[in-house]
């Protein structure tokens, strides 16, 4: 049971949290009961099983980027730890979707 | 079926809305226009207008095109006088539409006082004039319909984008034109998209759209791509991207235009809205209002917007239906929202219900009714500096 995050296609190496998650929520992955490290918000993703520095990530199936560092299952996925193929993203401090009190 | 009436213009196109349009033609007739305006508040009287003193070809064509765009009824010009933009030219070509036109300049009519009184007697006249127009029967395969997303998030692309996708589908099976924009926002997806071409010159077409896309954003330092979307969980262009491209639905694409360009018949579209040539005039648009006045010049009659983080813009000339991703956004602005998308997300309602919700409410919002944003008399409206190349011989299906 991946609780409240969407597997949106089966290649895809991350999952999108449909409601935002808490910090301490047991989450299966593959078999394996992990807790979140931090709280997911809405909309942001996790990684589904372990991912490796320099592996694709997969969002519906298809490539939205690079892993800069190796990222463990159940991590935050997201501007610290991937980049464009294309062209950089600019983010603002809040860009964690928690620390400006934003999607809460 | 559909008991739809638009009123009817010389060049055949019909209107969903009768507006009498004031546009100042330099940002120095800017405030007398404005005044004009403001003495309409029960009317409707919007306003437009193109900032810049210099002439340019692209800021004469996409005036050209809104001051004849099948909503508006009535033109009022406001030159300060000394502008270069050519004031004679824009009238001649309103005038030729059929519609009554006026040119006021501010320094020969004695200023900003006496401007604004001839603005409100002349506009208080055509709108006398114009009230007359009987609407006419109108089918849904005259609507030209324009979908943009903004202040997008992680959402926008599992829910709201998905739905007015579906409402393209049934829009275009109904004969509807349907025009999906921003090369910008489909960096990564030009593969995909080409396959879906009607010919493989088209699907070249398309494919070169992105690429010139990729190269203007590389040269600008970074893509479009807002720091609220980070926020909302987006990390990369890409990932952007892949959620944008499914508002552009299933439909075969028919033709890729630029804007301006009207769609010679029913069916999906895109537009590139990424200037030709070397960057010269900045961001290709520098927020989502000036994607939607560009689709309004291609005859778009009205406009879906997705947004996830919470968009609360209209647009003059044409009615904006403000659909809403995200479930939380909902519940904080749902005074601002016409669609609430969000029930995908929290599994209330399925993709299809959506999209047939938005369909239906694009037949009402023709029909006469005023989506959430137009009842509050958002008019947003932004014009700037942009140059581009006609557009090549596979871009259009054969007439």
């Amino acid at each position: 049971m991946t609780g409240p995050f969407l597997l949106l296609h089966e290649t895809d190496n991350v999952l999108v949290a449909r409601q935002t998650a808490p910090k301490g929520l047991e989450v299966t992955l593959e078999g394996r009961t992990l807790t979140l490290s931090r709280l997911i918000p809405l909309a942001h993703k996790i990684a589904r099983h372990d991912i490796e520095e320099g592996d694709k990530i997969l969002k519906y199936g298809m490539p939205i980027g690079v892993a800069t560092q190796a990222i463990a299952a159940g991590e935050h996925v997201h501007v610290h730890n991937i980049r464009s193929d294309y062209t950089p993203t600019h983010a603002l401090q809040d860009a964690d979707g928690v620390s400006a009190g934003v999607a809460q | 079926m559909t008991d739809l009436t638009g009123y009817p213009r010389a060049d055949g196109r019909k209107g969903i809305r009768n507006t009498v349009v004031v546009a100042y033609l330099v940002e120095c007739a800017h405030f007398v226009a404005s005044k004009i305006v403001a003495g309409f508040p029960d009317d409707d009287v919007q306003l437009i207008g193109f900032p810049g003193c210099f002439p340019n070809d692209y800021a004469a064509n996409m005036m050209d095109r809104l001051c004849t765009h099948p909503n508006v009824g009535a033109v009022l010009f406001v030159s300060l006088g000394c502008e270069s933009f050519d004031k004679v030219r824009a009238s001649t070509a309103v005038s030729e539409s059929g519609r009554p036109v006026k040119t006021l300049v501010i320094q020969k009519a004695g200023g900003t006082a006496s401007t604004v009184e001839a603005g409100r007697d002349w506009v208080r006249g055509a709108l006398g004039e114009i009230a007359d127009i009987q609407r006419v029967p109108m089918g849904i395969d005259e609507l030209i319909v324009g979908t943009v997303c903004g202040g997008s998030d992680g959402t926008s692309g599992i829910s709201g984008n998905p739905a007015a996708g579906k409402a393209f589908d049934m829009l275009v099976q109904e004969g509807a034109a349907c025009i999906f924009e921003e090369t910008g926002e489909l960096i990564g997806c030009e593969e995909i998209m080409a396959d879906r071409a009607v010919t493989p010159e088209l699907g070249q077409a398309l494919r070169e759209s992105v690429q010139k896309a990729e190269r203007y954003y590389a040269t600008l330092g970074y893509g479009s791509f807002a720091a609220g979307n980070a926020a909302g969980g987006l990390s990369t262009i890409e990932e952007k991207s892949l959620g944008a491209y499914v508002k552009s639905g299933d439909s075969p694409i028919s033709g890729l235009i630029k804007p301006g360009d009207i769609p010679p018949r029913g069916g999906l579209y895109l537009m590139d809205v990424v200037p030709d040539g070397d960057v010269r005039f900045g961001f290709p648009n520098i927020s989502d209002n000036a994607e939607i006045v560009e689709m309004i010049a291609s005859g778009a009659h009205l406009s879906l917007f997705v947004t996830g983080r919470g968009s609360v813009v209209g647009s003059a000339i044409s009615p904006v239906i403000k659909i809403c991703a995200n479930p939380e956004t909902y519940r904080a602005l749902s005074d601002d929202m016409d669609v609430n998308a969000g029930d995908i997300i929290e599994g209330v309602r399925s993709i299809e219900a959506v999209g047939q919700e938005i369909r239906d409410l694009v037949v009402a919002t023709a029909a006469g009714a005023q989506t959430k944003s137009e009842a509050m008399g958002h008019r947003e409206f932004i014009l700037t500096y942009k140059s581009f190349a006609p557009i090549g011989p596979a871009c259009l299906p054969a007439a």
